[in-house]
């Protein structure tokens, strides 16, 4: 298993969440956890994914959701999880 | 599981804090390098540079990338060139020869600077250092991304007066020959008394030879996510304030100790150190003038700056141990003025002085760092600076160390603009009275006595 964290910020609007599960499924990403909140009209929406079985390289993962994110309207990162990890757990 | 908070904290010290890994630096050795005939010596330092170094760059940016932490540096250390050099040049204009080779080998690969045009003189001075030494102020104006540092005195040696002269004359010239560049190449230059070995900073880092053959060691920044996290304690106790700084420390260097494992195993070379210090940038924010400011100062330079910086300095070391397997380097919080806007306001405002720098530097790392100062400076004054430095740390048992830039043309008043990290500072006052007769006597001063401590 390959961890990694997905987020979604911007403004909110139809279809964001649909729009990047639907691109994992093609890329045979697994969704293993979604949390998401509205915080003053701004969408806020965390995934940890497992990429262990993805058909596409890391590198073009990340850059893809860059791009579905600047189609939509809102940022998306993608990031390995071991950053939050080393930072948030002892 | 790492919950959306976390991750919203995380992203947030990157997009809006600053947060980022200063630099992976990596550590050659070139002993291996070292021969009796010049060209044989360029030759041998260019194909291990340029082997070794070669996928340096661009794993850097991958790690960048997939954990979305800009690593704003990727930079070369060497072994110190004036024992790489020693066999084979025999005036100084051969160790310019070896600058053009290292800039040139450092443009191949990329990287952003190389530091160890060095030459370790803390009790005498072999021949080929003082070529190496005396090399330095035309080595830094033909190339571009050199950067040079002498040390000139330790706690075990004491300091080396002779070096501590030379120095002065040698960094008037260094700011003379690069004088239509506002004197830049005093910026690449940094005399130090107790260097450190590992330390992934420039302009003074330099692979010691107690160093394995190649190694990587990486500085952590963020005096950006520091000054944030204490703007939700103000006017909280000690305590709390204490508290808050370690625990960001510790963050921040657990993204430079994953920053570096993953250097390390990509590019099959140990890791080093993780240099704790916090790094200011010229960017609004990214300031450690404006931590002292969060901490209750309204200027950086005002009574009870010493005390605080002391404080911030020792509380960013006890949250950052922790975080990491190996610490070294200088680990500390820099002070430089021309890269920290805070710095540079509080000069402006008649709030900070040479004299104080002197005495912020007893307590943190590093030393009095890119101050500007008026062209005409004397050299004798230069190397009067250097010693009180350089004594600074002697005793105190820490490294301190002296980057200045006495900008030819340039007086009290004016500005000047170095451009990129290193910023741009206001040309600061020095003291007008003498010290010729006190820096031309020859010799050293002995190493300072560790008991009957006052």
């Amino acid at each position: 298993m390959k961890k990694c964290v997905i987020t979604v910020v911007g403004k909110d609007t139809v279809g964001i969440i649909a729009k990047v599960c639907t691109y994992l499924a093609e890329t045979k990403i697994n969704i293993l956890d979604i949390s998401q909140t509205i915080v003053s009209g701004y969408f806020n929406m965390m995934m940890i994914v497992d990429v262990a079985d993805s058909n596409k390289t890391y590198e073009d993962v990340i850059n893809d959701l860059d791009k579905i994110g600047k189609n939509i309207g809102v940022l998306i990162k993608c990031q390995r999880e071991e950053i939050f990890d080393m930072m948030h757990r002892i | 599981m790492i919950n959306i908070f976390e991750v919203n904290e995380t992203n947030k010290m990157v997009e809006q804090e600053n947060l980022d890994v200063r630099t992976i630096t990596m550590g050659i050795n070139l002993l291996d390098c070292s021969s009796n005939n010049l060209s044989e010596v360029n030759e041998k330092i260019f194909n291990k540079i340029t082997t070794v170094a070669k996928d340096l760059v661009h794993t850097g940016e991958e790690i960048a990338k997939e954990f979305g932490v800009p690593i704003v540096n990727k930079r070369i250390s060497i072994t110190p060139i004036s024992l790489v050099g020693a066999a084979a040049c025999k005036s100084s204009k051969d160790y310019v020869t070896i600058a053009k080779t290292l800039d040139r080998a450092a443009k191949q690969v990329g990287v952003n600077f190389i530091g160890g045009y060095s030459a370790i003189v803390s009790k005498g001075m072999t021949a080929s250092d003082k070529f190496l030494i005396e090399s330095i102020p035309e080595a830094l104006a033909c190339t571009d991304f050199i950067c040079s540092s002498v040390n000139v005195g330790s706690t075990k040696t004491g300091i080396n007066m002779d070096a501590v002269q030379l120095m002065g004359t040698i960094i008037k010239q260094t700011a003379i020959q690069t004088k239509d560049r506002d004197s830049i190449g005093c910026a690449k230059l940094v005399v130090l008394c107790n260097a450190p070995d590992d330390n992934p900073f420039m302009a003074g880092a330099f692979h010691g030879v107690s160093e394995d053959d190649a190694i990587i060691n990486v500085g952590v920044s963020g005096p950006g996510v520091v000054k944030y996290a204490l703007e939700k304690v103000r006017g909280e106790s000690f305590e709390v304030l204490c508290e808050t700084i370690k625990k960001t420390a510790f963050k921040i260097t657990r993204v430079g100790q994953l920053v570096a494992q993953e250097a390390s195993q990509r590019l099959g070379v140990p890791f080093g150190i993780i240099d704790l210090s916090l790094a200011p940038t010229p960017a609004v924010g990214d300031s450690v003038a404006d931590i002292l400011k969060e901490i209750g100062l309204e200027q950086a330079g005002a009574p009870g700056t010493t005390a605080a910086l002391a404080m911030l300095n020792d509380q960013v070391k006890k949250g950052g141990v922790m975080a990491s397997s190996y610490v070294g380097g200088l680990s500390g919080a820099f002070i430089p003025v021309s890269e920290d806007q805070g710095m540079i306001d509080a000069v402006k405002a008649g709030s900070l002085t040479i004299e104080k720098l002197e005495a912020m530097t007893c307590v943190c790392s590093v030393g009095l760092d890119m101050i500007a100062i008026p062209g005409d400076t004397k050299p004798s004054t230069i190397s009067g600076i250097i010693a009180d430095e350089a004594a600074i740390g002697m005793v105190n048992q820490k490294t301190t160390a002296v980057r200045i830039i006495p900008v030819i043309g340039k007086n009290v008043g004016d500005m000047v603009e170095f451009g990129g990290l290193l910023g741009y500072a206001p040309i600061m006052p020095v003291n007008p009275f003498d010290c010729t007769a006190f820096v031309s006597r020859t010799g050293r001063i002995p190493a300072p006595i560790h008991s009957f401590k006052n």
